[in-house]
């Protein structure tokens, strides 16, 4: 944990802002006892709280006092454990979120001038403020959906993730109900990171905030409590590529150190502005930097990670991970390319046309091929990147308040979504409920027998494929006519492209659940489980559900008034 | 308050809704009652619809309007209206959900499904109200979309054992055209004159789209959504696979209603809005008419399957009506949209007796079902021959007054079109005589003695449709007069700006003027 704990500490604390203290010891240090550094708490409210709470939580896992059984093998931990730390995961990210929103609020009634605050290393902009605000609002959804668990007592997450799969002690630990309540903390950890991400004044903290956010997302993904080895497998390729993401991005960060003498974006803009001809070393660094967004935002050719690792990691994580991450980068990425390189959008504009329209088209075509929902939810993702990469690449205020509201809605829509696949287990010939059924074959007939949760999904799905009274048509609309304002027609064409032929898969979802009849547990199912079922559960996987459902469809019925709040927001940063 | 200020059209629109939310809601002892509570909602619905229809002037344009800003950020309104073509469609949709409702009392087997059944059909009559009504591009795109949707369940919950591809097929159809509309939709936005009321028809008809090609991109993207809608061959496949495999009822308002919706978004806007690339696309529009009407004739020929029929032939009725459209005559305008109510009633019509032979015959091949059922059942024989009939268009029902309009305004201005469509008359006469034939002429057979000849209800669902169809046949003015204004307005604002080949020619708007210049430049191409 101190892994994290740490990178997480410093870049609070504004240390590691010294980018020329790192290289240049000359640099005068300021005396001690003195104010160092100014830092505007109340800009910082929102990351300060989540890490604040992150450190508690931390703390109090420690704190809590197990009972170790006779072999002295388990150490059981008290049950109300989990509900302490549940209750300080929701209400430190919803107190975060709130303190998000009266930010807005404040933004969007004045200038929304920016707060350089911790001596530049962080950035409050309206960019910043709705980033954070939806990353708030997609976590506490997200952990509605990782607190349920089901009347049996099942939650998502292996009793004891450090067991080896289907050994002794996984056994007897799973008979002694043992849980997994670091997982708090953990996403506690990752919310911070992802609130700190996008306000990063440099690359350094960008760069620390990347890791702080990553690192807990990999350790999560291989919790699951079905399917282990397979969430494992999740676990070890989500890090192995982050790493390599990571590295890429460090890489280039080192490179525009190298081009502009300066890790601060502000300054690094300068650079890029006045230096004409474009200096080569400069574009290599910030194509790398760009790689490293692309890794997290999962853009073909950097998306490979994607499929396996939605598809192994718990499935709330899976809905958590997508929504939030993918709103976090993406508000790196416009960041980087609206407030740092105006002036190179010429000279990136081939790479991101290509990134936009691979991810657009793999995602589409491998999506047709899935037979696994989380799967093809993967893939669906993908899709949806380069989809926003459309509204990203136009470098306008329509496009900038386009990618907004389309980050919001199809983060909301992905919580639900996964909400609601984590809510569909197995049952098999004896009537036991299992893992979760995934496989297509498995919802089959749904809507016969879980008819409101097959509804809702369906609602999800016409989000996702973007039909008129849901938000994904509303915020296709922004992104797509964005790019066709600002001259991108072509990308706007393959995505309305994408768009008609992903609507298959969707629709075959809705075909299985609906107009399929349940097939036959012993026959056909042999090899997969059971058919899937809706299980009954505390009820908190329910309230994210219905609250994501209440956004899809208000957003997508009546959305003037939360364009025209993402409008005044991009009219402030352009 | 008075007839014109009254929110008639929103409190149309939102009724059915309401009428489905209750449906869907009842539980308990009173669900057995849920088809009762659907049946008498949409006849207050109807009559409303009526009530309405009293007060609009048959010369006064765009009526009952009303606007109200939507989503601002993209010059989105909502924004509702009618003109005579969108109050005669309003008055179809009206009248044929009760009558669907009807026909489907015995359909389903349990209180659940029909229920189900009923809900869906009201929120579709929602979308169908709401569709003729708008004067929003961007709002009508969205219904064109959404509407899908109630449609999309209709056919394959309760369709038959294709049903589940059929509606498969169908919905990614209508999407891929839908998103190539989105296209142009986006387009109008980027290229038009934008402001809050930027997707307001009014305020695009006239607007200048920047070069000659941008507005036949523009109108190519609508035209094409509007074909594969309508259906036109060759983008019709869709339509015999989810009429054969979903309940008549269904196909009524599928082909009866939902179709119309091509027809008319090409009349109210494709040819306001997008004049000059209407002229220019007109030959090529008529050629794929004149081929649809004979093509969907030629296949309902070959076709045994009575459903799959009736849908060929509906393909062959839209050629007609595209034809007339794209003829940019008034007689020929008021002749489409007349063609469009007729033709919702004759092929409804059609298809519910389809269904009462299908549920007393248990298959839908027309060579089991007969022959001689005549004898048995003289009420459906008459009734499906009268019906029939009016599909061929037989003097003193209405679809002869439409047919001839269409065809004399279509020789007005393409004369070798309108012979040449006219031979499709005859092709029409071989499928539907042919299939009366194969039913209900010739020796009884044996064991369809006891079959039952109409009931009660039953003739309450084809009655007031073949009432209707004499009455406008031997009476068409009102529907006429209703629809001269409109129709004059559209060829009015197709003309819109001279064409260039007028100033050649040196001569002032003849008839036939534009079209040789439309012809000029296709075949320039």
């Amino acid at each position: 944990m101190s892994a994290v704990f740490l990178p997480a500490l410093t870049a609070l604390t504004g240390l590691a802002t010294h980018p020329r203290g790192l290289v240049d010891p000359v640099v005068p240090v300021v005396p001690a006892g003195a104010p160092e550094i100014d830092i505007d708490w109340s800009a910082l409210g929102p990351v300060v709280m989540v890490l604040g709470a992150a450190v508690a939580s931390t703390l109090i896992e420690a704190a809590a006092s197990r009972q170790k059984d006779k072999d002295q093998r388990l150490a059981v931990q008290p049950a109300y454990l989990r509900v302490i730390q549940a209750a300080v995961a929701l209400v430190s990210v919803a107190a975060a979120a709130l303190m998000a929103l009266q930010l807005a609020v404040k933004v969007h009634g004045e200038d929304g001038s920016a707060v350089l605050t911790a001596n530049g290393a962080v950035i409050v902009d309206p960019l910043t403020i709705y980033i954070q605000l939806a990353v708030a609002v997609c976590a506490l959804l997200g952990l509605f959906v990782i607190a349920d668990r089901t009347v049996q007592g099942d939650d998502a997450f292996a009793p004891q993730a450090s067991a080896v799969p289907g050994s002794d002690y996984e056994n007897k630990a799973r008979r002694r109900g043992m849980t997994q309540t670091d997982v708090y903390p953990l996403v506690l950890f990752a919310t911070g990171g992802m609130m700190l991400f996008p306000a990063a004044g440099d690359l350094i903290t960008m760069f620390v905030a990347l890791e702080v956010l990553s690192l807990p997302l990999y350790l999560l993904a291989g919790m699951a409590r079905h399917r282990r080895l397979l969430s494992q497998e999740a676990s070890l390729k989500y890090f192995l590529l982050g790493a390599f993401g990571s590295a890429f991005f460090l890489f280039g960060g080192a490179w525009v150190y190298g081009a502009t003498g300066s890790l601060k974006l502000l300054e690094i803009g300068a650079a890029v502005s006045g230096a004409t001809p474009l200096d080569p070393i400069l574009l290599v660094g910030l194509v790398l930097i760009l790689v490293g967004l692309f890794f997290k935002v999962g853009a073909v050719p950097f998306h490979s990670w994607t499929p396996d690792v939605y598809q192994g990691s718990p499935t709330p994580i899976t809905g958590f991970m997508a929504a939030c991450t993918k709103i976090a980068a993406f508000g790196v990425l416009l960041r980087v390319l609206y407030a740092v390189v105006p002036g190179l959008t010429w000279d990136l504009e081939p790479v991101l046309w290509t990134v936009s329209v691979l991810t657009m088209v793999v995602g589409t075509v491998i999506g047709l091929v899935q037979k696994d929902v989380k799967r093809m939810l993967a893939y669906s993702a993908i899709a949806h990147a380069g989809f926003i990469l459309t509204g990203v690449t136009s470098m306008s205020a329509d496009g900038l308040s386009g990618s907004l509201f389309y980050l919001f809605t199809y983060g909301v829509a992905t919580i639900g979504g996964f909400g609601v696949i984590a809510l569909v287990r197995e049952v098999d010939s004896d009537g036991h409920l299992r893992g979760e059924a995934t496989g297509l074959d498995q919802w089959r007939g749904l809507g016969k027998r879980s008819p409101v949760l097959a509804g809702t999904f369906a609602i999800f799905l016409l989000s996702f494929a973007g039909i008129p009274l849901t938000s994904g048509f509303v915020a296709k609309f922004a992104v797509f006519g964005a790019a066709f304002a600002s001259g991108a027609s072509p990308l706007a064409v393959v995505g309305l492209a994408c768009s008609a032929a992903a609507a298959f898969f969707y629709a075959r979802v809705i075909v299985a659940m609906f107009f399929e009849e349940a097939p036959d547990a012993t026959g056909q199912l042999a090899e997969s489980g059971g058919i899937g079922i809706g299980v009954r559960t505390l009820g908190l996987t329910q309230i994210a559900i219905g609250v994501s459902l209440a956004f899809t469809l208000v957003l997508g019925i009546v959305p003037g008034w939360f364009l025209s709040f993402t409008e005044g927001l991009s009219r402030l940063l352009s | 308050m008075t007839m014109q200020s009254f929110p008639w059209l929103t409190v149309l629109i939102a009724a059915p809704s309401v009428g489905a939310l209750i449906v869907w809601l009842v539980g308990g002892p009173v669900r057995r009652y849920a088809r009762h509570i659907a049946f008498v909602w949409s006849l207050l619905v109807a009559a409303g619809a009526v009530i309405m229809a009293t007060g609009f002037n048959s010369g006064g344009g765009v009526q009952f309007a009303e606007r109200y800003e939507w989503i601002p950020s993209f010059g989105v309104s909502y924004a509702v209206g009618v003109n005579g073509i969108g109050l005669v469609l309003v008055l179809l949709s009206v009248l044929l959900v009760p009558v669907v409702l009807l026909a489907a009392w015995r359909e389903q087997s349990s209180p659940a499904k029909q229920a189900h059944y009923a809900a869906l059909v009201l929120v579709l009559e929602t979308f169908m109200i709401a569709v003729f009504a708008a004067r929003d591009v961007f709002f009508f795109y969205i219904l064109f979309e959404a509407m899908l949707i109630p449609v999309y369940f209709l056919i394959g919950s309760f369709g038959g054992p294709s049903a589940k591809k059929a509606a498969l097929k169908f919905l990614l159809y209508s999407l891929a055209g839908g998103l190539i509309m989105l296209a142009g939709v986006i387009a109008v936005w980027t290229r038009g004159p934008g402001g809050e009321q930027g997707f307001m028809i009014d305020s695009l008809v006239g607007a200048d789209w920047g070069s000659v090609r941008s507005e036949r991109l523009i109108f190519l993207a609508f035209f094409v959504a509007f074909a594969i809608k309508a259906p036109m061959f060759p983008v019709h496949t869709w339509l015999p696979d989810a009429a054969q495999a979903a309940k008549p009822g269904t196909s009524v308002l599928l082909v009866g209603v939902l179709d119309k919706v091509g027809t008319f978004g090409m009349v109210t806007m494709c040819l306001p809005i997008f004049p000059a690339a209407s002229r220019w696309a007109a030959p090529v529009v008529i050629v794929l008419a004149v081929i649809s009407i004979f093509w969907g004739a030629f296949l309902a020929l070959g076709q045994s399957d009575i459903l799959r029929m009736i849908a060929y032939t509906s393909v062959s009725h839209f050629g007609f009506i595209v034809l007339g459209v794209f003829a940019f005559t008034e007689t020929a305008e008021i002749g489409s949209a007349f063609y469009m109510v007729n033709h919702g009633l004759s092929t409804g019509a059609l298809f519910l007796l389809a269904g009462f032979l299908i549920s007393r015959r248990g298959t839908q091949d027309m060579a089991l079902m007969g022959p001689g059922l005549q004898r048995t059942t003289p009420l459906l024989g008459g009734t499906f021959l009268i019906v029939g009939l009016s599909a061929v268009a037989l003097p003193g029902l209405s679809t002869f007054v439409s047919e001839f309009m269409v065809m004399v305004g279509t020789y007005q201005r393409a004369p070798a079109a309108a012979v040449i469509s006219a031979l499709g008359v005859i092709m029409a006469a071989l499928y539907i005589l042919i299939a009366y034939q194969k039913i209900f002429t010739g020796p009884p057979r044996e064991d369809l003695a006891g079959t039952a000849d109409l009931g009660g209800r039953e003739l309450w669902v084809v009655g007031p449709l073949i009432a209707l169809m004499l009455v406008l046949g031997l009476y068409p003015k009102p529907a006429i007069d209703v629809l001269r204004g409109p129709a004059a307005e559209t060829v009015r604002l197709a003309e819109y700006d001279e064409p260039a080949a007028e100033a050649v020619e040196g001569a002032p708007a003849a008839p036939g003027a534009a079209l040789a210049g439309a012809e000029e430049e296709g075949g320039q191409r």
